[in-house]
């Protein structure tokens, strides 16, 4: 009976805050539980290895829907811990409750240094992207000399002008990332999506990750709003509140 | 610019494909960049090798990429595409109905042209 079940670990949170992840729907459907530790306690649900095994799983995750649909309820689970939380990431999954018991006996210590880190802090995420339409802006008048000529001319002033844009949103981009990770309490830098998977035809320039103090949230989003404003070369764009995924490691100081 | 007339792409075609804003609630990328890249990465009993999760997510842009791109350009290209799909008898018989077309072309372009209002 255990044999066919595993436990798909959502997220790992303080004792006090776990009760709201508990009673979700969760990725097979299953209700999500509580299994505690001294302060700790793991967000999980039991999901039956025929979906959710090694083979299964090696097979399903190259299947886009199911990832998709596992992906958005995984992550709908971890948003609703009220508190400080530690996200898992996807497709971590144990034998029994007594597995997870020990991993967080084993992680007491730099568990509750993470979730001290996280706590009254939320991530965010501010994406860029190139702007070329509004970096142009100042269009040369119309040229009077010959067809070919102008052709050329113009052909050229776009090029330039392409260069310049995307030097001038370079630079902005870097303004703006200094500016929010002055505001943050931590910031990491992530690979630009490409155009299919951001969904926008622009090219990105930043998908950055900010931690921000609560308190804070607000001053941010208008910093956020303030930059996409004050430059012409990019489109900034405040994405979140987020579980803090991007500063859930070890590592993070 | 003059409103109403559209600049002409040439060869980078981007511009003027703005973005059709037909995106999703919380933009799923952005949803999978999260779930499989980042998070606390501790090991479980049943592995999927991380490297394969990482192997995983490049494929994924690729995908979606392709997806996309099938999309933009209108055309279903796994679904439609008689190798993928192994109809190759539909290749013979398009090979035959362009043939015929060549023929017709061949034959006169009033002919076509007539040909071709029937059609439609």
């Amino acid at each position: 009976m255990t044999d066919d079940r595993g436990i798909w670990l959502y997220a790992i949170t303080r004792r006090e805050a776990a009760d709201a992840g508990a009673g979700r729907t969760g990725v097979a459907g299953e209700t999500s539980r509580t299994i505690a530790v001294g302060r700790l306690a793991a967000i999980v649900g039991d999901v039956p290895l025929a979906g959710f095994g090694e083979e299964a799983l090696r097979r399903n995750f190259e299947d886009l829907d199911w990832l998709g649909a596992v992906a958005r309820t995984h992550d709908a689970v971890v948003s609703a811990v009220g508190g400080p939380v530690v996200p898992i990431r996807l497709a971590t999954v144990y034998r029994d409750d007594d597995r997870v018991r020990r991993v967080l006996e084993h992680r007491t210590t730099e568990l509750e240094r993470t979730l001290d880190r996280l706590t009254g802090r939320t991530e965010w995420g501010v994406k860029a992207f190139l702007d070329l339409a509004r970096a142009r802006g100042h269009e040369d008048s119309p040229s009077r000399r010959g067809a070919g000529t102008a052709y050329l001319a113009r052909r050229r002033a776009e090029r330039d002008a392409r260069a310049d844009s995307e030097r001038l949103a370079t630079e902005q981009t870097s303004k703006v990332h200094s500016r929010l990770a002055g505001l943050a309490a931590g910031a990491r830098l992530h690979p630009l999506q490409s155009k299919a998977l951001s969904g926008r035809s622009e090219q990105m320039v930043l998908n950055a990750a900010y931690l921000v103090d609560d308190d804070r949230a607000r001053a941010f989003a208008e910093a956020v709003a303030a930059c996409d404003e004050e430059n012409t070369a990019i489109r900034v764009q405040l994405t979140g509140p987020w579980p803090p995924y991007s500063f859930s490691s070890w590592e993070e100081g | 610019m003059t409103p109403g007339q559209q600049p002409v792409t040439t060869s980078t075609g981007q511009d003027g494909a703005v973005a059709s804003g037909n995106h999703q609630p919380a933009n799923l990328g952005d949803i999978l960049e999260r779930v499989l890249d980042k998070g606390l990465v501790i090991a479980g009993d049943i592995r999927v090798n991380l490297l394969d999760i990482e192997l995983l997510t490049i494929k994924l842009r690729l995908v979606i990429a392709s997806l996309e791109t099938a999309r933009e350009v209108g055309i279903n290209w796994w679904e439609s595409d008689p190798w993928l799909s192994g109809d190759t008898t539909r290749i013979q018989r398009e090979n035959r109905e362009l043939r015929a077309r060549v023929e017709e072309l061949e034959a006169g372009p009033e002919r076509a042209a007539i040909e071709d209002r029937h059609r439609d």
